[in-house]
Parts: C-alpha cells; sequence; structure tokens
C-alpha cells in the first residue's frame, strides 16, 4: 500500500486554556478528495490554518509526502511560506483573499513568482531584458490562461480581481491556488455563498483537478449536496475531536454524525 | 436664462456666506491680523486691519458667487466674475509691467494685501469661477468621495495614456531647461532642488506608493548617503572623490536600510509608521551627539564639488586639476568662467540620478518581485499561501528605496557643500511622503507634479515669508477635497492577456 500524502497525527492545538483541535488524526490520499466536516467552531479551520502554517501546533506531527520524488515533509517545522513552496501545499479562504486591485490575470502570475525569480536571476537579470526571463513569463502567462480557461474567466482576465462576481472571485482564487503546482490542495468553504449551478461548476472543477491533475484535495465544507458528491473520504469533527472518519456512504449513517451534525436522516437526506 | 434655476433665498445665503467671511475672519485674525514685532526695546503689536476686511469681503462675495453658481445662476456669476476679473487685471497689471510707484499704490489701493502673489490669487479664483460659470454644462454638485475617486482614477487613466508622450516630453523639458534658465542662478537652484524631492519621491514611491509600508523616518537614509559622502571626502587621508562615493553612499544606506527594517518589518501599518518615525529622529539625533564623529550640530563643512572627468567646476582649480573654463577654451571654443556652469552641471546629475531610480520603478513594477511588492500590499497572508517569502520581498523594497535616499543624500552633501543634523528633521520625511501621497501612490507622473505643486509652490510664495507654509496647506487640502486619491490615481496593469495573446508562443 503506497504511504499517503498527508498523515496528520495526534495534532492538539491549544490557545491558553481552550483546546481548539485535540488529538485529531487522518490521511488525505493522492488523487482523492478529503472532506473534513463539523458543526461551525468545530476546528476545521484551525487544522487548515496548522497544515499551511499560520498556527504551530501544539502537539502533533503532519506529515507529507511528494510521491514523485518521495521527498518527505515535517510541516509542523516549516515556517507558512516555506509550506507553500517546498512542500507544495496551496490553500484558499474561507473570507476570499485576492488581490483585490491587481488584475485577475496578474493574480495568477503572483502565484508563480519563486519560479519567475529564479528565472529572472532574482531581478537583476531580468531588469536588463534577460531573455530566459522574458521567456519564463510568457510560460507563466501560458499556465495562467490554462486556469483561466478552466475556471471560464479568460474574458474577465485584465479585469480588477475586486470587480468580479462573489463566484468568479471564488474560482480565481482556486485557480491562483493552482498556479503554484501543489501536490496537495487545501479549499476552505469553497462553495459558500454560491448558487446551485456555480455550486455544480465547482464540483466538476475540483472533479477536473483531482483526475487529471492528480493531485489530492482536501477540503472544508459545509454544503452536503457538495461533500457527498464528490468526496472520495470524510472525516468529521465535532468540539475539535475527530468523531468518524470514512468513505461518503458510512458517513451518511454513522449515527454520532448524525447526532453532532447531519440531523435527523430525513432532513439529512 | 438656464432652464434649472432656483428661486433664491437671500437669508440662508447670506447666512452661509457670513459663516463662511466669519470662519476667514477668524483665521485671518490671527494668521494675519497680529504680528508681534521687534522694535528696538520692545515689542510692539501691529495689526493689519484692512487685509483682515479685505480677505473677509473677498471670501463673502466669493461664497456668493459659489452659491449662485450652485443654483444655476450661471449668466449673473459669468458676468460679475468676469467684470471682476478684468478690474483686477487692469489694476494690478502695471505693478508687473512698469513699477511705479503710482501703480503699486492703485494695486494696493484696490487690494491691501502686502505681497503682489495674493493679489495674483484673488484674481485667479475670480477668472475660475467666471471660467467654472461659462463652461459648465452642469451645476455645481457636491460629489460623494467615491464618485470622485472614479472620476479620478479615469483621469489618471487618461493621463497614463498620454504619460507615454507626457513622460519624453518632460523629459526633454528637463534636458532642455539649463538651456533656457541656466544663466538664472536661482532659477536652476530652484530646479536642482525639485528634482533631488522628485528623485526622493520616486525613492520613497517604491515603498510606500508599490510594496505599501508607511515610511515615516524615509529622511534617515538621506541623512546617511549625506553623511557617508561628507565624512568619506572630507576625512583627511580618505577624500574621495563624488563619483567614487556615490555608491557607496547608496550601498551604505541601503544596508541600514535592511539592518532597521529586519526588526521594523514584522509590524504592519500605523505600527510601522510610528517605529519609521522613531528611527527616522534616531539617526538624526545621533548625528547630532556623535560629536566627535560627526561634528555634531555644527555639521561637516567644505564638501568638494563633484568634477567632469577630472576637470574642476573652480575659476581656479586646485592643484593637479584644470578648470573646466580653461580646458573648455583651450580645446573646444572659448568660454568664459562662470558660477551657472557649475549648476547646470549639479543639474544634470541630479536629472541623471532620477531617470535612474525612475527606470529602476518601471522595470521593476513589471519583475515578479514589484508584483510580489504590490501583492504584499494587497495582502500579506495570501502572499504567504503562495510561498512568497514577506521578510525578504519587504526588505528589498525597503533596501532599494533606502539606497535610492542615500545617492540622494550624496548628491545634497556635495551640491550644499555643507550637510547639518538640521537638514533631515521629521518635516522633510513628511514632505516627501505627501509627494508620494499627493500624487497618487504608485504614479510616476504624480510625483513629479506633486514636487512641482509642493517645492515649487512655496518658492512661489517665497515672498510673502511665514506664510508660505500656508501655501502649502491650503494645497493640501485642496487636494485632499478634490482628488482624495492623488492627483494621478489609476494603477495600470503590468501583464495584459490581451497584448500577451499575440506575442507568446503556441
Amino acid at each position: 500500500m503506497n504511504r499517503p500524502l498527508l498523515e496528520v497525527e495526534h495534532l492538539t492545538i491549544r490557545f491558553g486554556g481552550l483546546v481548539a483541535v485535540n488529538d485529531v488524526s487522518f490521511t488525505a490520499q493522492d488523487r482523492r478528495i478529503t472532506a473534513v466536516i463539523g458543526p461551525n467552531g468545530a476546528g476545521k479551520t484551525t487544522v487548515f490554518n496548522c497544515l499551511t502554517g499560520f498556527y504551530k501546533p501544539t502537539i502533533g506531527r503532519m506529515r507529507l509526502m511528494h510521491a514523485a520524488t518521495g521527498r518527505e515533509f515535517l510541516l509542523e517545522r516549516m515556517e507558512g511560506f516555506r509550506i507553500a513552496a517546498e512542500a507544495r501545499v496551496a490553500r484558499t479562504f474561507q473570507n476570499i483573499r485576492l488581490f483585490p486591485k491587481m488584475t485577475v490575470l496578474e493574480n495568477l502570475i503572483v502565484a508563480q513568482h519563486n519560479r519567475l525569480m529564479r528565472a529572472s536571476g532574482y531581478t537583476v537579470l531580468g531588469l536588463f531584458g534577460y531573455q530566459g526571463y522574458r521567456r519564463a513569463e510568457a510560460a507563466a502567462i501560458d499556465r495562467a490562461r490554462y486556469w483561466l480557461d478552466r475556471t471560464g474567466l479568460t474574458p474577465r482576465a485584465d479585469d480588477a480581481a475586486e470587480s468580479l462576481p462573489y463566484g468568479g472571485q471564488r474560482r480565481l482564487e482556486i485557480a491562483r491556488a493552482m498556479c503554484t503546482e501543489p501536490v496537495l490542495l487545501c479549499l476552505d468553504e469553497p462553495a459558500a455563498g454560491l448558487n446551485p449551478r456555480e455550486s455544480d461548476e465547482l464540483n466538476a472543477l475540483l472533479r477536473y483537478i483531482r483526475d487529471e491533475h492528480r493531485i489530492g484535495v482536501l477540503l472544508i465544507e459545509h454544503d452536503m449536496s457538495v461533500v457527498m458528491q464528490i468526496s472520495d473520504h470524510i472525516v468529521v469533527l465535532d468540539y475539535g475531536r475527530k468523531i468518524a472518519d470514512g468513505a461518503p456512504a458510512a458517513i451518511r449513517a454513522d449515527p454520532a454524525v448524525i447526532r453532532a451534525y447531519l440531523g435527523e436522516p430525513e432532513e439529512a437526506a | 436664462m438656464t432652464p434649472d434655476v432656483r428661486p433664491l433665498d437671500y437669508a440662508a445665503m447670506a447666512k452661509e456666506a457670513g459663516l463662511t467671511a466669519f470662519v476667514v475672519l477668524m483665521l485671518a485674525v490671527v494668521l494675519v491680523g497680529l504680528e508681534l514685532r521687534d522694535v528696538p526695546g520692545a515689542l510692539a503689536l501691529y495689526t493689519r486691519v484692512p487685509d483682515v476686511v479685505a480677505a473677509c469681503v473677498i471670501a463673502f462675495i466669493g461664497r456668493i458667487a459659489v452659491i449662485l453658481l450652485r443654483e444655476g445662476y450661471r449668466d449673473a456669476v459669468m458676468i460679475g466674475g468676469g467684470i471682476a476679473s478684468v478690474i483686477l487685471l487692469i489694476g494690478l497689471l502695471p505693478e508687473v509691467l512698469f513699477g511705479t510707484q503710482t501703480a503699486v499704490k492703485i494695486a494696493n489701493r484696490l487690494m491691501p494685501f502686502e505681497a503682489p502673489v495674493v493679489r495674483w490669487c484673488v484674481f485667479a479664483a475670480a477668472l475660475i469661477l467666471a471660467a467654472r460659470a461659462a463652461i459648465g454644462r452642469r451645476r455645481l454638485r457636491v460629489q460623494d468621495v467615491n464618485a470622485r475617486v472614479a472620476a479620478a482614477d479615469r483621469a489618471g487613466a487618461r493621463m497614463q495614456h498620454i504619460a507615454r508622450y507626457a513622460g519624453p516630453a518632460l523629459g526633454f523639458a528637463a534636458v532642455a531647461l539649463p538651456i533656457v534658465y541656466g544663466h538664472d542662478q536661482q532659477a536652476m537652484s530652484v530646479a536642482i532642488l525639485v528634482m533631488t524631492y522628485i528623485m526622493l519621491g520616486w525613492g520613497l514611491n517604491i515603498v510606500v506608493g508599490l510594496a505599501g509600508l508607511l515610511d515615516l523616518g524615509y529622511v534617515a537614509f538621506y541623512a546617511v548617503g549625506a553623511y557617508t559622502f561628507a565624512l568619506l571626502a572630507t576625512t583627511e587621508g580618505i577624500e574621495w572623490s563624488f563619483w567614487l562615493c556615490l555608491p557607496m553612499a547608496g550601498a551604505l544606506a541601503g544596508l541600514v536600510g535592511v539592518l532597521l527594517g529586519f526588526p521594523v518589518l514584522r509590524l504592519r501599518g500605523d505600527y510601522l509608521a510610528i517605529v519609521t518615525l522613531g528611527f527616522g529622529e534616531i539617526i538624526r539625533v545621533v548625528i547630532q551627539n556623535w560629536a566627535s564623529f560627526t561634528k555634531g550640530p555644527n555639521g561637516i563643512t567644505g564638501i568638494p564639488r563633484p568634477t567632469l572627468f577630472g576637470l574642476s567646476w573652480e575659476e581656479e582649480a586646485p592643484e593637479g586639476q584644470t578648470a573646466f573654463w580653461q580646458w573648455f577654451s583651450n580645446n573646444l571654443w572659448p568660454v568664459e568662467y562662470s558660477a551657472a556652469h557649475e549648476k547646470i552641471f549639479l543639474f544634470y546629475i541630479i536629472l541623471f540620478l532620477a531617470l535612474i531610480v525612475n527606470w529602476f520603478a518601471l522595470r521593476a513594477r513589471k519583475m515578479p518581485i514589484g508584483r510580489a511588492w504590490e501583492a504584499l500590499r494587497e495582502d500579506e497572508i495570501a502572499c504567504r499561501s503562495l510561498g512568497i517569502n514577506p521578510t525578504n520581498t519587504k526588505l528589498t523594497a525597503f533596501g532599494c528605496g533606502a539606497m535610492f535616499g542615500g545617492f540622494a543624500g550624496a548628491f545634497f552633501a556635495t551640491s550644499q557643500g555643507f550637510v547639518s543634523p538640521e537638514s533631515f528633521v521629521f518635516i522633510e520625511s513628511a514632505i516627501i511622503l505627501a509627494i508620494v501621497v499627493l500624487g497618487g501612490f504608485g504614479s510616476q507622473l504624480g510625483v513629479v507634479l506633486a514636487a512641482l505643486l509642493l517645492i515649487g509652490l512655496p518658492e512661489v510664495f517665497r515672498e510673502v515669508k511665514d506664510f508660505r507654509m500656508l501655501a502649502f496647506g491650503l494645497a493640501m487640502v485642496a487636494i485632499m477635497l478634490w482628488r482624495p486619491a492623488g492627483l494621478l490615481a489609476h494603477r495600470e496593469p503590468t501583464v495584459r492577456l490581451k497584448t500577451a495573446r499575440a506575442g507568446a508562443k503556441p
């Protein structure tokens, strides 16, 4: 059996006396969509912030494997930006965080910063019009164009990100995360505020990312129609503890999950 | 008559205009009306009653004109403003043209202000009101801030469009300036001063406009550059030339920027502003008190002027050097010695340095580092999630800005020939920041306009002595009212898909 892409072991996060996450262990696989669900305040976003380096865990280990190279990263020991740059974990935010005054295309180019930075000789060569940098920038624009086409944002590419409608901003944030070429994509409530049609498009986009780009997706979501349709694996948190872990069908039938989160069976259906 | 004329409410009108006149009265009594003068043996209170009365009357009439314009009486304002400007023009012009006693007396009778420039301001106000009434299709209306920002953005976009031509045109104008005004040392001094501030503005624009780091202590790097050069050039046994010291001054200022930046750049927004303000003062206080090294408050004198490939600009060149005018006379065609040559040379140096900063800022914006600066200004957390190292990125912005400040400082030292801590007080930082803010964050052309306005205007108002800073303040208030986002607030994308598509390979 393959080593999992991400192994979270005994993750505990305390803020002073408050235990936000208590001894949570789970795994996320390559080419699988893993959903983390739970009621408000269950600690889902805290787990995310820990994975992406915004918080340091009090106890616990988060091990990330690059299947292609066999390199292993211990995320709890890495600085936030290094987790994105080296371990290649990308994320989106619950309250969208774009670069509002920059254009849609610029948002996607900024996401490829580190590669472009090396290509421009850390700016020094680039300032004098070095050919290699021009080629790298053209390649970056091509990659951006690919994701613009995928997310249907090509017609708005030269508009300021803040001028996009809400759904467009959500998609742009996913496109921006994908432009960093991650091995693990963490999405914090990507379907929040989307209408049913946009929600369906999102499902298709996430499936495409999983199947074509063969990366792992970790998903926090409240919208059960999204979770149940696209997840391969579900982790349920409640009051900072993991109460269930399994395939969607099993989770739907789990009495503890129903009690804590899904409610009575007829509502959950 | 215009169709949309509203009936006048005379009482309300008188009240509004009266209130304006009252505010002017309160300000004018304190600022203009009373002055303590030092007469032998005592202080005497000197009053200027006519000035205050005139100011109030002008404010009252002006306000009524504004009200009339607002209520749709365009013709009346146009005729009234026109007549007023014609009378003022007839009254004031002879003073400028002939300067005779009678002309000055007439002008004084018409407007009892001491300085002609104030009279001309009143004339300009009357003319502007008349012109607005004449061309204004719409009523004067009160726009909200958002509408103004949007309008300013459109205007900025138009300016960006013509900036392609305006930029080089201004560049040529700057290159040609000494040819026209080269003989006028006073004018060249002002030009050098404005150019120095343009350079400082462009340098600070990288830190504040692009990277969004509010730096209130920029003058510290200016001081480091100036003292680096001053000390290297005057210390016995070193005495390096300007051209050797220039890069060192920049490098050292940049290094100080990075060193200061390390602990400071974790802070954001207002906190960063306060700490940089503190650092600016610390540098000045250190310079002031470390007398054994920096000569303290006495300053450093006798800083050498730059040479042109070893040619000196003095009439009698020091030993081992040739004077420029002698060399020029011997090798090309005869010229007389003139002190103006040196000023022209200094102007070209600062122009060259400023253009380097401009080139760097424009290029860097389209580099990954420039985009990262802008992204960092927009959202630091998002930057971190994309793998951008926020500390390094901020430090490069801070270091680059500091380096250019250091270059400008070295130039300042050599052009003045003298540096002292008094040149590096907080108000300098504030003026440079004001240039960046008023120009419109990140706008290169805006910095030029704002520098011309903020540095040039007080020079024009020099004859009103103590009140020239008032003109500075008025300009600030006016811009904040009409252009809250800066003179040229518009962000041009660094890359476009439309144009990129044509060039990219399939």
